[in-house]
């Protein structure tokens, strides 16, 4: 990792050896671009870059290069994610060149949930090709300024490439052999997806490091602070892939009446604190789901800032 | 084989409005082995037909055959002599066979009983679970014999999403994740290097997306 390869704010400061802080934002579901900056501001300065995610939960939003590029305006240094279920090779590379032309310089490489959570599960399941695939054609779009069929790319796109990581997936044994796919495919930096069982992701990053994959890639731990105990059994029975321990929703339970918000954050801030020393982690991605304005104070209470300016 | 569903009895009487002299037409194909267009179900679909007729006072005159196959010329000739004393034939094959009707009789109106819906097998009396989504370039050797372009919901070559859980596709919990099912076989086997090399993507030219397909076999053809 010696020269820059995007030379992105996220990738200068894991390069520089600080614990990255990156956040997350939602598009509107609409062109409401107030809304979108009212959702950006609380952010800027307190992270390194901001997610912007592509039709989360296969909700039709505004498009998360679109978002992306708002965000770029107003000086908060986006993360662009992509998934692979709404567009084929032709829309994906051409909207690869198209973010990378507006500024962007973070790309998110997912295969994104199935159509059938969202608003639309009428729509044609696309997935032409999959994370892997997109994460090593980025890579070749990068570094051998070609597209996926060889061809050259007329000033090709340097994207810092990240993919995600479900260490609490099944089956289980397997995910750190998929992590390690995605690293060798290309990825520069990883975010997990959301952490509530502890126990199970330290077993988790134990054998990415055993494998020194820490090494080659930069690991980001993700959290998502539990506003309700609602939300909190929602996720531990709803959402599959997501591992939330009983634990946890007795301990929020246990807050009572108007302090659950504040054990959720509590919860977060404990995790930040071991995540800072845990070997292999190189920082937290802060999904704060529709909790934008509250990032400053997550951040300022976790220790993280000032944000490092490199 | 093509396995498929009857349509709802409403969708079919909405296409049937306005015909008076109907043959309903089904196959021995895979149609029957999936008990849903073979002579029996042509039998009960007949019997419906009339008596839905009744209750609309109608007098509908509905006959019955059931063809060895209707995807092949020398068995939808057999239809011929009866065509034209029908107003509508109503075919209870996969969707080859109203589309092989329709050529053979242009003359004739060819509508279709049945939702065709994949290829696959049973599983259970009754149950029946997709398979293959004949995508004309078959990889399924790299996955042990079980094929994630038809039975991964994302089709993904690369291993299991983010939403594998409990052996069970993100999806629904009716659904079985294929991927689950291939990591675990190459674990258990000791192949799991198998799954650690990168499968590129897939060229889908042989697939549908390559457009209509055709096969030809030079040494059969005349
Ligand atoms: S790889 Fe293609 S041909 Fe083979 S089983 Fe799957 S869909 Fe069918
Ligand atoms: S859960 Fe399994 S079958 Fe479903 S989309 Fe993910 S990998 Fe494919």
């Amino acid at each position: 990792m010696s020269e820059l390869k995007s030379g992105s704010n996220l990738e200068k400061v894991l390069k520089a050896g600080h614990f990255a802080f990156t956040g997350e934002c939602g598009p509107p579901k609409g062109a409401n671009v107030e809304h979108l900056k009212e959702k950006i501001a609380p952010l800027k300065g307190m992270v390194d870059a901001v997610n912007v995610t592509d039709n989360q939960t296969a909700v039709v939003r505004m498009s998360s290069w679109a978002a992306s590029t708002i965000m770029c305006q107003e000086g908060v240094e986006p993360n662009f994610q992509m998934v692979c279920r709404d567009r084929n090779r032709l829309a994906i590379q051409s909207d690869i060149l198209g973010v990378y032309a507006m500024g962007i310089r973070n790309m998110l490489c997912l295969s994104g949930d199935h159509q059938r959570f969202g608003n639309h599960p009428q729509s044609k399941n696309v997935y032409d090709i999959d994370s892997m695939q997109l994460i090593a054609l980025v890579k070749q779009m990068r570094d051998e300024g070609t597209f996926m069929n060889g061809e050259a790319i007329d000033v090709p796109p340097r994207l810092f490439i990240g993919a995600a990581s479900n260490p609490f997936a099944d089956p289980f044994e397997f995910r750190v052999y998929r992590l390690a796919k995605k690293i060798e495919a290309g990825a520069d930096f990883i975010q997990t997806q959301c952490i509530y069982n502890m126990e199970k992701f330290r077993q988790f990053i134990k054998r990415a490091v055993d494998m020194g994959l820490h090494e080659k890639c930069y690991i980001l731990a993700g959290v998502t602070p539990m506003k309700s105990v609602g939300m909190a059994t929602y996720m531990a029975k709803q959402v599959p892939g997501m591992d939330v321990p009983d634990s946890l929703i007795q301990r929020l339970r246990g807050a009572g009446k108007g302090k659950v918000a504040e054990e959720g954050i509590q919860f977060a801030l404990e995790q930040i604190e071991e995540f800072k020393d845990m070997e292999g982690v190189a920082g937290v991605h802060l999904m704060a789901i529709e909790w934008e304005h509250r990032v400053p104070e997550i951040a300022e209470r976790a220790g993280v800032l000032p944000r490092p300016v490199v | 084989m093509i396995v498929a569903d009857r349509k709802p009895l409403k969708e079919i009487l909405e296409m049937l409005k306005g015909y008076n002299r109907i043959l309903v037409v089904g196959c021995k194909g895979c149609v029957s082995v999936c008990n849903v267009g073979g002579s029996k179900e042509v039998g009960i679909l007949a019997s419906i037909l009339k008596i839905a007729g009744k209750k609309n006072g109608l007098n509908l005159k509905v006959d019955e055959k059931t063809l060895e196959r209707q995807c092949d010329p020398e068995y939808v000739d057999l239809l011929k002599d009866m065509v034209d004393d029908y107003d509508v034939i109503l075919s209870m094959a996969c969707g080859v066979g109203p589309q092989f009707l329709s050529e053979r009789y242009p003359e004739s109106r060819c509508l279709p009983a049945v939702n065709t819906t994949f290829f696959g097998g049973a599983v259970q009396h009754g149950v029946w679970s997709e398979r293959c989504a004949g995508c004309g370039t078959c990889v399924i050797h790299f996955f042990d014999g079980m094929c994630p372009i038809a039975r991964c919901s994302k089709s993904l070559l690369n291993g299991p999403c983010g939403g594998s859980a409990d052996g069970k596709c993100e999806i629904s919990k009716d659904v079985d994740c294929i991927w689950d099912m291939i990591v675990r076989k190459k674990m258990e086997q000791g192949r799991l290097d198998d799954l650690l090399k990168f499968m590129p993507a897939k060229d889908w030219t042989t697939a549908r997306d390559g457009g209509p397909r055709k096969s030809v076999r030079e040494e059969l053809v005349q």
